[in-house]
């Protein structure tokens, strides 16, 4: 876990405003991995602007939770409204949500086989239906956001693990989501490059996206998260904003955890 | 099988002690070591080529490549090009070389169908369709392939019944004891019209492709451009044949006595030969697609349906481009091994290379060494071509790294 | 802070504690058990249910026939062709007895009767030496290859072929599985030194060395088997001093081990090619010279990683004996076709039966074989985890 200082997070909550329309609608999700109960009775209510840290013991279910909203698990009892749009088996669906849902994961999953800017393009072009160099340019204006226009035309093997995390930010912010999802989005990466990184998302976090970030570093919770919830054994344990979550935390099972990773 | 615990207290090379300083440079030792290699192979090699001329001598057998323009004197069965008795044993070699060409080029394409149907339907969803074709490729890749070609040709091919009782199939063909007979085109006048349509259309699809390719990528308009483009393929040269006043007809076998007279035969030899090749080759290139697709990461797949791609572009844009790269150099060994197998034609008596050549030729000349030195320079060739193009494929699509 | 802390219309999701944990509970039942198991791997989607009807039409239309063939329809026991003849109408499918009449000449060839116990026997001790071997957790595994590579080919030698009082049986009344083992056996066991040699070879700096490697495996491996038999069977004997001659079977043995010591070269390289850099360095270190640090260092660690590279060199070698027939041995499949034509057991179906028996055989040591191969896979896998 690397815990870092709070003034090397700049982030400026002043611009971070919450609105009261919902993004993402959880009712009663249940969720098994053939007889292995893995999400119990999850109730969740995400408005948009909102910044959610979701942290937890490994196997709580965390990552399974925020897979769920774009569907790359499938739930099996309860709702999950997403956008105004209910996830069901219908493709169409499912696609409206996936265009709409953006996601980071823990090891990147960039396109080995295409350049930056090409998987930077590769969704535009071929799901929204933008002409190529219209979505170059939006492409190389989030390669600039990341940090990394100059690298636009190297091959993802060519990048460091920093890098390749940014580019990947930049690939699912060119699809124009309203919400992005992070899968542990730091864990696979070396110490040094974690803050540039966190810097990218807290940025993010200012410009408004909603965001949920499944995430142990605290520091980036108390600076960027408006809620942190705690995960374990598929049900979420509690939860409550940043401040009191760290410092008075509530259920004796998150005492537990945060004595363990905050030392 | 390990040599784990040899004794380490014994030295293979360079005892240490007194002697000279330069039998320990590493320079000079290679330099005697390799000085010592040349010269016992050059002394083994001299040794052959004495024993062989000794013996040549001996059994009064001529060396020398000139049996290849004297009069052969035996029949092939099957002969993409003109040859008689009278020709000679080169033009033999050629009629030989040939049929080996076209059984491998046939046997490729159909072994790739097959396999990569396979190899797919092996990683199906459907519980049903992915064991069936387990079960396919765990019992053909387990069972030598001479044994197939001979069970196809002599327990399957060889006992059906004669053509009269033969097993009627559509369009007059017939499949018996003497193969398959089926229809042969016979090209009349304005063929040509037709062919040069095929042509016009297939350049007119490719254009068409790259012409919508550009349009999406200039407007983000999307058109069907396969669909046109099939389109194009089949109509225009239909409008063709029919304009040209039908100029390829079918000749239709017809039973007189007891054999068939007209349409195209193929023989039950290059019939258990294709099958056999083709069933074999498959059960290979089959396993060589699933571990080609199974390589690339689950998360490759989940990004882009993260991104909103659909499974079917999914897979045409961010998995089968990284899935070939894999597959395409096992495959193109695939399709050696075919080609050298092909030499197995000689158990099922199908005309190939080695049955016509290193059978025949060699037979009536004795020019063994000649023979089989040819024979083997010949798959040499094919070999070294296909792996001049696999360095080549490898070098193109290598994934830069750092 | 922001307006979410603030009790508004939301406030129950910011700030929420859980009471009581919530049990596992048994998934709905529509996704486990047999049905849920159906559902999901067979029915999930009109293209799923497709596939589902369409493979098992596929099966209804082979297998059937498939078992009436072999097993329904089968003749098990006869003494001769009557027994396997089609009398009015009655449908023959495999013609067992006469497996059972030629079985003896399926694992022995024309092997004198008297003396079948010494093939017998051979079998014995190979399988005593091999086991101990083939089980990762049996020690003595040194001693034990030691005596497999040589004191077991200098017995089996002796008990096969003949010498010290034991009457001479000349290979050409060897056959059946004793020939396809014995080219099998001693092919793999003579190509894995010399293929240990040319890997070296090819990875060596000195430029004569490494050609002369390339040059040798790329050969064997660019032509055919066959012509391989073919010249090991028509040009060996000329390369030799006239007077000396080898029997067939010894002269299809050396095409045979020259040919899949080229493979095996390959094999091992890529055992070389996994050791990683930092071995050879810290070999190199130790003061080791090339041969020692070979011998100690990285042969035992790479020849443990192709252990099942090895054992898949040894099947398609195994499937590849039966092209010595061609050049006029009999193996198990020279041999079941040689008895095609016993005048007593002519009938139509018995081609078929003895195909389809070899190719039982054959596909139980090579189905076996991978197994065990993919099973040494599997356990290296987790040992370099580890």
């Amino acid at each position: 876990m690397t815990n870092i200082a709070a003034e090397d997070l700049s982030a400026d909550r002043s611009k971070m405003t919450v609105g009261s329309q919902v993004a993402v609608e959880m009712i009663g999700v249940n969720k098994w991995y053939g007889e292995f109960h893995v999400l119990r009775d999850i109730n969740l209510t995400v408005r948009k602007g909102e910044r959610i840290v979701i942290c937890g013991p490994s196997g709580s279910g965390k990552s399974t939770m925020i897979r769920c909203i774009n569907r790359l698990e499938e739930h099996q009892k309860g709702q999950i409204i997403v956008d105004g749009t209910e996830l069901t088996n219908d493709l169409k669906k499912i696609d409206e949500v996936r265009r709409e849902v953006g996601m980071v994961f823990q090891h990147f999953n960039l396109f080995p086989h295409l350049t930056i800017l090409e998987n930077c393009t590769l969704a535009p072009i071929w799901v929204r239906k933008m002409p190529k160099r219209q979505a170059e340019e939006a492409a190389m204006e989030y390669l600039a956001k990341v940090r990394i226009p100059e690298q636009a035309h190297k091959y993802p093997g060519q990048l460091s693990g920093g890098q390749q995390q940014r580019v990947a930010i930049a690939r699912s912010l060119c699809m124009n989501p309203k919400i992005m999802l992070f899968d542990e989005p730091t864990s696979a990466l070396d110490p040094e490059m974690v803050k540039e990184v966190l810097d990218v998302m807290i940025s993010l976090a200012e410009s408004g996206m909603t965001m949920l970030c499944v995430t142990h570093e605290m520091g980036f919770a108390r600076q960027v998260a408006n809620r942190v919830i705690f995960m374990d054994q598929g049900q979420i344990v509690e939860q409550n904003d940043p401040e009191a979550f760290f410092t008075n935390p509530q259920h004796e099972r998150t005492r537990l955890f945060l004595s363990q990773i905050l030392h | 099988m390990t040599l784990r615990d040899a004794a380490p207290s014994t030295p293979l090379s360079g005892q240490r002690g007194s002697g000279s300083s330069w039998l320990y440079d590493p320079t000079i030792r290679g330099i005697v070591f390799q000085v010592l290699l040349v010269v016992g192979l050059a002394l083994f090699g001299w040794w052959v080529v004495h024993n062989t001329i000794v013996n040549l001598r001996a059994a009064n057998i001529a060396s020398g490549f000139d049996f290849l323009s004297t009069r052969a004197g035996y029949d092939i069965a099957q002969k993409p090009i003109d040859y008689t008795i009278d020709d000679t044993h080169g033009r033999a070699f050629l009629v030989g070389l040939l049929n080996t060409l076209v059984v491998a080029a046939i046997g490729v394409v159909l072994a790739t169908v097959l396999g990569f149907l396979v190899g797919i339907a092996r990683l199906s969803p459907n519980w049903l369709l992915a064991k069936v074709a387990s079960v396919y490729v765990e019992t053909f890749r387990n069972i030598p392939l001479l044994l197939q070609l001979l069970f196809w040709y002599k327990a399957v091919l060889s006992v059906l019944p004669g053509p009269r009782q033969g097993l009627a199939l559509p369009m007059g063909s017939n499949l018996s004891n003497r193969g398959l007979i089926i229809p042969r085109p016979v090209i009349g006048e304005g063929f040509e019209l037709v062919v040069g349509a095929v042509a016009v259309a297939l350049a007119a699809a490719f254009g068409l492709s790259r012409w919508a390719r550009a349009r999406q990528m200039a407007t983000g308009q999307s058109f069907p451009s396969g669909l046109a483009g099939l389109a194009l393929v089949v109509l225009l040269p239909t409008f063709a044949y029919v304009l040209a006043g039908m100029p390829i007809t079918l000749e239709y076998p017809e039973l007189k006595g007891f054999n068939f007279a007209g349409g195209l035969v193929l023989k039950p030899e290059f019939m258990a030969l294709l099958l056999g090749l083709t069933i074999y080759t498959a059960s290979f290139i089959a396993e060589v697609v699933r571990a080609g697709v199974l390589a690339v990461s689950h998360g490759q797949t989940e990004a882009a349906y993260a991104l909103g791609l659909r499974p079917s572009r999914t897979l045409r844009l961010v998995i089968v481009p990284q899935a070939m790269r894999v597959i395409i150099p096992p495959l193109t060994s695939q399709y050696l091994n075919l080609t050298k197998n092909s030499s197995l034609a000689v158990a099922v008596g199908y005309p190939d290379l080695v049955a016509v050549f290193a059978g025949s030729t060699l037979n009536i000349t004795g020019r063994a060494v000649e023979v089989i030195f040819i024979t083997m320079s010949v798959y040499l060739v094919i070999s070294l071509l296909t792996a001049a193009f696999m360095n080549w494929f490898n070098a193109r699509v290598a994934l830069i790294e750092r | 802070m922001t307006d979410v802390a603030s009790p508004g219309p939301d406030a129950r999701s910011a700030i929420y504690v859980r009471g009581t944990f919530v049990p596992p509970s048994p998934p709905p039942g529509s996704t486990v058990g047999p049905f849920g198991w159906a559902h999901k791997n067979l029915f999930s989607s009109p293209f799923n249910i497709a596939a589902t009807i369409l493979t098992a039409l596929f099966l209804a239309w082979v297998v059937p026939p498939l078992l009436d063939w072999l097993i329904f329809d089968a003749v098990w026991t006869g003494e001769n062709r009557e027994a396997c003849l089609p009398v009015d109408g009655r449908e023959v499918g495999a013609c067992w007895a006469w497996v059972q009449a030629k079985f003896g000449q399926i694992l022995y060839g024309r092997y004198p009767l008297d003396q079948r116990w010494r093939v017998d026997l051979t079998a014995l001790l190979f399988v005593a030496g091999l086991v101990p071997l083939a089980i990762p957790k049996v020690p003595y595994k040194r001693e034990n290859t030691i005596l497999m590579l040589t004191a077991f080919p200098v017995a089996a030698f002796i008990l096969l072929y003949g010498g010290f009082g034991l009457p001479v049986v000349e290979t050409a009344l060897w056959g059946g599985l004793l020939v396809t083992l014995v080219v099998a056996v001693t092919g793999i066991v003579a190509s894995l030194p010399l293929g240990i040699l040319l890997a070296l070879g090819r990875r060596s700096k000195l430029p004569i060395v490494k050609t002369v490697s390339v040059i040798f495996i790329e050969f064997w491996r660019g032509v055919p088997l066959i012509t391989v038999l073919f010249m090991a069977s028509v040009m060996l004997p000329l390369f030799l001093p006239s007077g000396v001659n080898f029997d067939k079977l010894l002269r299809a043995l050396i095409g045979v081990a020259l040919f899949s010591a080229a493979y095996m070269a390959e094999t091992v390289r890529g055992g070389l090619q996994a050791i990683p850099k930092g071995q050879y360095e810290a070999a190199a270190a130790m003061g080791l010279g090339y041969w020692q640090s070979m011998r100690l260092v990285i042969l035992p660690q790479a020849l443990k990683i192709v252990i099942p590279g090895i054992v898949n060199s040894f099947i398609s070698l195994f499937k590849d004996t039966s092209l010595v027939l061609i050049i006029g041995l009999f193996d198990v499949l020279g041999i079941i076709q040689l008895n095609f034509s016993d005048a007593n057991w002519s009938a139509p179906t018995v081609p078929a039966t003895g195909f389809v028996f070899a190719a039982i055989v054959f596909w139980i040591f090579c189905f076996g074989m991978s197994r065990y191969s993919q099973y040494m896979e599997r356990r290296l896998e987790t040992g370099h985890r580890r």
